[in-house]
């Protein structure tokens, strides 16, 4: 764990909300020089602090490009030595999962799975998924809507400026 | 036989002047695609566990009455939250009144203490309806123009100057609305001791309080000497994100409550049950909402003053609410000339300086209550109208 400067966490929290910004902007945003920015973004890159910037996008917006999700719940035998973590790796290095974590609770791993069909994620499950050794069980569950994720809600309304043009 | 209504018609409410503000409302309410920078409030929303806690009130069958002065639960939160946040002390039970909104109050405050020809001075440029409240009431606005050069901030002559024997009091707006101008405490302790020894009494608006970026706010209730000559103004409408609800609330010495009370139960009654009980929630669980709004008002704060600085509107860094208050003499448009035909040209709606007083003439108020993205547009928008306006003063120039 470290401890960052104000500015460090306006940066991220510029970030987070957008990170397609320009440098320029976040300097004028918290009065320092656009080479400040750069120098401290490049050393929050390099703590991987800033973990990477990804895209949240809609494919089921696109033709062609449908999605289905599904998160499944996997028990697994803990391995002597290595606890879960070898065969968390052997899951997560699968391109089709989008995410793994280890979890608390009646389940070991959460899988998160995405594929074009439901045959094709079913066909992972008990093709790849469920073969491996020390795998004990899977519950896959499809995911229907998608209504909120990271923070941003996706079919809100709530961004709309329902406020007059002018008000005194 | 047509109706003369004129006759009709209280003098004193026909003959206050329509808000500056209004007819650009009704110019710019026309258009499209139009970035408004006119905005006097949040575009965040309230935060959803007040929203929730509204709507819990209402399901639970929160639909009466409350005492006049507002639930006692809330006006304990109230007096907890203004001992905790600004170091100022308020009973529950007899020195604080929930309101329908900041605007409210301070009619309640100039009906409680203003007799025919009482004066009172206003600092200008000031919010729209101080004036008008001032006048209905019965008293007489005395305006005291502020200046750029003092960053917008009145001095103690300014005001030494403008007391006559009929001066009863003064109003104080800080954090300001239109020109963001915060007075520390070294700036009213001055004051302060001018009101003193011409014994007035202060309506201070501090709607803004919670949205101060340079250092800590202070409140004049807290000045020495001032708290039993302070009627402080604030609520719920800016920092919480809450200007619909229209919730506000006052404090005051208990001889000015009672009389104000006397007023709002024969006015208003109550505030609405359910919104109060929403506002419990905000004042209970909201720091760090209200916190991450004023991080991002400060951000957008930065970044616009650097904007229109680089454009060559000149404007001081201001130290509280939303708002910037840039010149726009350079330009040698008028105030309105200037704000309409950045609407119509540019699609850019700002408040002509002069809606909030004479001396407003020669700036623009900009609210940054807007996402940064919408922001960077209208700076991108306005520069290139100003760079026209150049433009077009450099091809006179030449041809003169």
């Amino acid at each position: 764990m470290v401890k960052l400067s104000a500015e460090e966490l306006n940066i991220l929290a510029i970030l987070e909300e957008k990170h397609h910004i320009s440098n320029e902007s976040i300097a004028m945003q918290l009065n320092i020089t656009e080479e400040k920015v750069q120098q401290l973004i490049q050393k929050l890159e390099n703590e991987k602090i800033i973990v990477s910037y990804p895209t949240l996008i809609d494919w089921n917006k696109i033709e062609g490009k449908e999605t289905v999700v599904a998160m499944i719940d996997v028990k697994v035998t803990p391995q002597r030595g290595v606890g879960f973590d070898e065969i968390a790796e052997r899951i997560y290095r699968y391109p089709e999962v989008s995410s793994l974590y280890l979890m608390s609770g009646t389940y070991d791993l959460s899988v998160t799975v995405e594929g074009r069909t439901m045959k094709e994620i079913a066909l992972f499950v008990s093709k790849k998924l469920a073969i491996i050794e020390g795998v004990i069980s899977t519950t896959t569950h499809f995911m229907l809507k998608k209504y909120k994720h990271d923070h941003v809600i996706i079919e809100g309304n709530e961004d709309k400026d329902r406020r007059m043009v002018v008000t005194p | 036989m047509s109706m003369q209504y004129e006759r009709f018609l209280s003098k004193t409410a026909a003959n206050l002047a329509p808000s500056g503000i209004r007819k650009f409302f009704d110019l710019a309410a026309t258009m499209e695609n139009v970035i408004s920078l006119g905005v006097g409030e949040p575009d965040f929303i309230t935060p959803w566990n007040i929203r929730e806690h509204a709507i819990e009130a209402i399901q639970d069958g929160y639909t009466s009455y409350t005492a006049n002065a507002g639930l006692l639960e809330l006006r304990e939160e109230i007096s907890n939250y203004l001992d905790k946040r600004f170091n100022v002390k308020y009973a529950a039970d007899d020195q604080i009144i929930v309101t329908v909104g900041a605007s409210q109050s301070i009619d309640l405050a100039f009906r409680a203490i203003l007799n025919p020809g009482d004066e009172v001075l206003i600092i200008e440029p000031a919010f729209v309806s101080y004036s008008a409240l001032v006048t209905l009431a019965g008293g007489i606005p005395v305006p005291i123009a502020t200046s750029a050069e003092n960053g917008f901030a009145v001095t103690p002559e300014q005001i030494e100057a403008a007391i006559t024997d009929r001066t009863k009091a003064i109003l104080l707006c800080s954090p300001n609305n239109p020109t963001g101008t915060c007075l520390n405490r070294e700036a009213l302790t001055a004051i302060s001791q001018i009101i003193i020894k011409n014994d007035l009494l202060v309506v201070s608006d501090e709607i803004y309080a919670e949205l101060s970026y340079d250092g800590d706010f202070t409140s004049m209730s807290a000045i020495p000497g001032m708290y039993e000559r302070t009627i402080l103004i604030n609520g719920f409408s800016k920092g919480f994100a809450m200007t619909g609800w229209r919730l506000g609330f006052l404090a005051a010495p208990r001889e000015l409550i009672q009389v104000m009370v006397k007023i709002y139960q024969y006015t208003t009654m109550c505030a609405p049950h359910m919104l109060q009980r929403g506002a419990l929630e905000a004042l209970r669980n909201s720091r760090d909402q209200v916190e991450n709004m004023r991080q991002h008002y400060w951000r957008r704060r930065n970044f616009t003053v650097q904007a229109l600085n680089q454009i060559g509107l000149h404007c001081h860094t201001p130290g509280g609410a939303f708002y910037v208050f840039p010149s726009i003499q350079k330009t040698g448009l008028t105030s309105d000339e200037f704000a309409e035909r950045l609407l119509l040209e540019e699609r850019v709606a700002v408040v002509p300086g002069n809606a909030f007083g004479e001396s407003g003439e020669g700036y623009v108020r900009l609210s940054y209550a807007t996402s940064i993205d919408h922001l960077q547009e209208a700076m991108n928008r306005m520069d290139r109208f100003v760079k026209k306006l150049e433009g077009t003063h450099h091809t006179l120039e030449t041809v003169k």
